[in-house]
């Protein structure tokens, strides 16, 4: 990062006397217009999702470990009665893949990263007092309330076969219209167009805010990377999620007043749906990644007590994958039979967002090449997330090949690709982030030892857990399959065993979070010493509740 | 407040044409859009449980004049997955190998040797500038050279690795010469159809064996299924793929072939199968409850036995029917002979 010689005992100099006042709890939590409690409610709230989701994927892992069907027949049991059918039991399985990746896409990463983090620190770090909108803060948090109960409470209701949406989060036409009778499709869809609403409140405020309230001296070209990194997602998320919005509202209205804009023998076209979906869908993508970017930069840098390497390299590095984000997402769609030309651009366009991509992670090297480096927490954490980011990076250079594509779409060559940018790219940063900045949003120290725990413990299991996900993709076992040939029950029993493993990880987190909460040492307003040169490290632990009421001045 | 206001205005507008013209937007050249796949219920009916097992009027048919040839036996490992395999399965097409190719000798020895070079760069890097080893650090932050070479040289390597990919595509869009057999595949929830037009075979419907017959008959489970889709070896071939509900895709690995069944449009594959043999595959679009029990098996014979075959269904090998009436054809004429399970 640039030099920001802010010093902390000027900041705490001009602080208001009263700048710590805080209202009581329901007007604090309930009615909060404070960046730094909705994003501790977005971090709580995502944390409880993210149990929820894992929860899922466990019971799914479980279901998956040998062929044949294990639990899944006496849990439809549970869910639908005595009775339940084999196929009731079937269609609960498409209940929890769709229920597992809506809530880690839109209930899990998005209010973590963006919610919890980037409202914390967006202000703090460009010397604002506040969101430029606390209000608009304050309703995009409370609509994702309703939106993740209408998501859960759809499992309850009809939705064909069974009960709940089994329609995969991506909820392709017609299987989500004519296919699915029954309100619970209709359910999960408001649930997606209130998350919507409420990422799209949040990307305007976060737009205004690093736009407009920058502290005096902090130009664009100043921003620390996590900001740049908020900016560009921001950006990403206004302008692809209206287009979710009318993809989804045009489901509703096939479903449910007759119009026939996905009915092919009718006049319109089921592809138009993937069309609109993965315009949304991939941005999407680099929504939940982006800010994991800028974390890691952020750690990257003051753990090696350096600034970022190629600053503007890295910063038009993501401006340059959000524009090329735009104009691959058809690479989702490789196998719906497009005209070859549309292949050849779709494939050549993906590839080049590696290029970029390809900036950001030799800079992170040459960031720390030179440099005097502590092996901290978060610095474990992301150095784990640059090479299992690496690692699925180059796997989405494969999938990106339109020919090679059609052996391994749908199979578990791509599950084993997503998870890795995301279950060990997202969340890896996410828990980077979690225990670089625990110390300045409790005030306390983290566990070191359960924290270098954690990270090794998670590591290997989801290592374990995703790697041989390569090889049954490979081999050609399809994704969103409740039982498969015996061929296949090797990989899969070892990727079962990699769960438990990651699970034992994330206890040993909650554990750490909990001790670390009551019983943490307390922590000094910069715990990490002169590589941390960003605003918040001039800041209290926790900081004040009103902070910068003089805006600091950055040279 | 004036954006968002902007926004559902242009949100209203843009709907309003949308429900007037309804959207034929998007058709592709590959694919046309059909008004009629729903009407084309298959002609026998379709079997209601997964373990249900060749149709009933197929087994209650008159064996006719021409024997079919005895049920294939596939090779173990041979066009199915291998237990503990870590890559891809053999191909039994030319681009299907062409493909392979592509996969191992350039995309998995590139991506392997970046990961390398990643890790080795990290550990040297953890070892030479921990703190212990180097307590001051330096304070470079630009080398401009340094970052047009990591721009240039990925782009190089992409280079290297477009030329094969994209002329892979080529390969793969050749389309089938005229004298190709053409079969119509038709997806339903959750059973696969087959049409032989040019034959005059009506549609056949092929659904998956249940678990003892699967081992009785020595098939992998989730991947026999009753009525397997035959197919010449050593002939061109052209599927014409649909779906008549929602949404499933024909794959089959050891073919490279993996097309989406889409209702209301046709998609086309085309290839040629090198080897007889049993290839298996099985439904690659998330399609509702039965999604992973609607299984494809093809069977390719030698032309000549192929030929006997279509013979025994009451087809025409010559391909002179010429799509006359093939769903009455089904009905009427000779039905296939002895179930072939």
């Amino acid at each position: 990062m640039t030099t920001i010689a802010a010093d902390p005992h000027d900041v705490h100099a001009h602080d208001h006397h009263d700048a710590d006042h805080k209202p009581g709890f329901f007007a604090r939590w309930f009615m909060s217009t404070n960046h730094k409690d909705i994003g501790t409610l977005y971090l709580i709230f995502a944390i409880c999702a993210g149990v929820i989701g894992g929860a899922i994927s466990g019971l799914m892992r479980h279901e998956l470990a040998q062929p044949g069907i294990q639990y899944l027949h006496s849990w439809a049991m549970l869910m639908d009665g005595p009775d339940a059918t084999l196929d009731q039991a079937y269609h609960l399985w498409n209940v929890l893949i769709t229920a597992h990746g809506l809530i880690m896409v839109f209930f899990m990463v998005m209010p973590a990263i963006i919610g919890g983090f980037g409202n914390w620190f967006v202000p703090i770090m460009i010397g604002a007092p506040d969101m430029a909108f606390p209000r608009m803060n304050n309703i995009s948090f409370w609509l994702l309330i309703p939106a993740f109960l209408l998501l859960l409470g759809s499992t309850l209701v009809p939705g064909g076969t069974g009960n709940g949406a089994g329609t995969g989060w991506t909820v392709y036409a017609p299987l989500s219209t004519s296919g699915s009778p029954g309100p619970a499709v209709d359910l999960a869809i408001l649930s997606l167009h209130i998350a919507g609403a409420s990422s799209i409140l949040g990307a305007i405020n976060f737009i205004t805010t690093i736009f407009n309230m920058r502290a005096p001296g902090m130009t664009l070209h100043k921003m620390p990377l996590f900001v740049w990194s908020v900016l560009v997602t921001a950006f990403l998320l206004l302008l692809s999620l209206p287009v979710l919005a009318a993809a989804i509202t045009m489901l509703l209205t096939d479903r449910n007043f007759g119009t026939v804009f996905y009915d092919g023998l009718r006049g319109g076209d089921p592809e138009l749906y993937q069309h609109l979906f993965w315009f949304f869908g991939h941005p999407e993508v680099y929504i939940m990644i982006l800010p994991g970017f800028g974390i890691v930069s952020q750690i990257v840098s003051t753990f090696s007590r350096k600034p970022v390497f190629g600053y503007l390299g890295m910063a038009y590095a993501m401006v340059a994958i959000g524009v090329v984000g735009f104009v691959v997402w058809a690479h989702h769609m490789f196998t719906t039979g497009m005209s070859v030309n549309v292949k050849m651009y779709f494939t050549a366009a993906t590839m080049v967002i590696a290029v970029p991509t390809g900036i950001k992670i030799f800079s992170w090297i040459a960031t720390m090449w030179g440099g005097s480096l502590t092996f901290k927490t978060p610095m474990v954490w992301a150095l784990g997330f640059i090479f299992m980011f690496t690692v699925g990076g180059v796997t989405g250079v494969v999938l990106a090949n339109g020919g090679i594509d059609d052996a391994l779409h749908d199979t578990y060559y791509v599950v084993a690709h997503f998870h890795y940018v995301l279950s060990l790219g997202a969340v890896f940063a996410l828990f980077a982030g979690f225990y670089y900045w625990f110390p300045k949003f409790s005030g306390r120290m983290y566990n070191e030892v359960l924290g270098q725990l954690h990270f090794w413990v998670f590591f290997i299991g989801v290592n374990i857990l995703f790697f041989p996900m390569h090889f049954l993709g490979l081999s050609g076992m399809p994704r969103r399959y409740p039982d498969y040939p015996e061929a296949f029950a090797f990989w899969n029993q070892i990727a079962t065993h990699g769960y438990d493993i990651m699970a034992v990880g994330v206890l040993i987190f909650f554990i750490n979070v909990f001790w670390s909460l009551f019983a943490g040492p307390k922590a000094a307003a910069n715990p990490w010493g002169e590589g941390a040169t960003t605003l918040e490290w001039t800041l209290s632990s926790p900081p004040p509740y009103h902070q910068f009421e003089t805006l600091p001045q950055i040279d | 407040m004036n954006i968002a206001k902007t926004l559902v205005m242009a949100g209203l507008l843009a709907f309003a044409p949308a429900v007037v013209a309804s959207p034929a937007a998007f058709a592709q050249d590959s694919a046309t859009a059909i008004g009629n796949a729903a009407d084309s219920a298959p002609a026998t009916a379709p079997a209601e449980a997964a373990n249900a097992v060749a149709p009933a009027e197929t087994a209650a048919a008159p064996a006719a004049a021409v024997p079919a040839p005895p049920r294939l036996k596939p090779t173990e490992g041979v066009g199915m997955p291998r237990p503990g395999e870590i890559t891809l399965q053999e191909q039994f097409t030319d681009t299907g190998r062409q493909a392979r190719w592509i996969h191992d000798a350039v995309l998995l020895p590139v991506i392997t040797v970046i990961c390398l070079i990643v890790l080795a760069l990290m550990l040297f890097i953890i070892a030479r500038y921990r703190r212990g080893a180097n307590p001051t650090p330096s304070r470079t932050s630009h080398n401009t050279l340094l970052e047009i070479v990591w721009t240039v040289a990925p782009i190089l390597v992409l280079v290297v690795i477009a030329v094969p990919s994209i002329s892979l595509i080529a390969e793969q869009y050749r389309p089938a010469p005229k004298e190709a057999l053409t079969v119509k595949v038709t997806g339903y929830q959750w059973y696969w159809g087959y049409e032989y037009p040019d034959q005059g075979i009506g549609e056949f419907v092929s659904n998956m064996l249940p678990p003892e017959k699967a081992v009785e008959n020595g098939e992998p489970y989730l991947l026999a299924a009753d009525n397997r889709l035959v197919l010449p070896a050593g002939r061109p071939i052209k599927l014409i793929i649909t779906a008549a509900d929602v949404i499933h895709s024909f794959a089959v690995p050891s073919l490279w072939v993996k097309m989406d069944a889409v209702p209301g449009r046709l998609n086309e594959k085309a290839f040629t199968i090198e080897k007889p043999g049993v290839y298996y595959g099985q439904c690659s679009e998330l399609c509702g409850a039965r999604h992973a029990f609607m299984p494809i098996a093809i069977e390719a014979l030698p032309p000549a036995e192929f030929d006997a075959w279509v013979r025994s269904q009451g087809g025409d090998p010559a391909g002179n029917a010429n799509g006359e009436a093939p769903q009455t054809a089904a009905a009427a004429a000779p039905a296939p002979a002895a179930p072939r399970i």
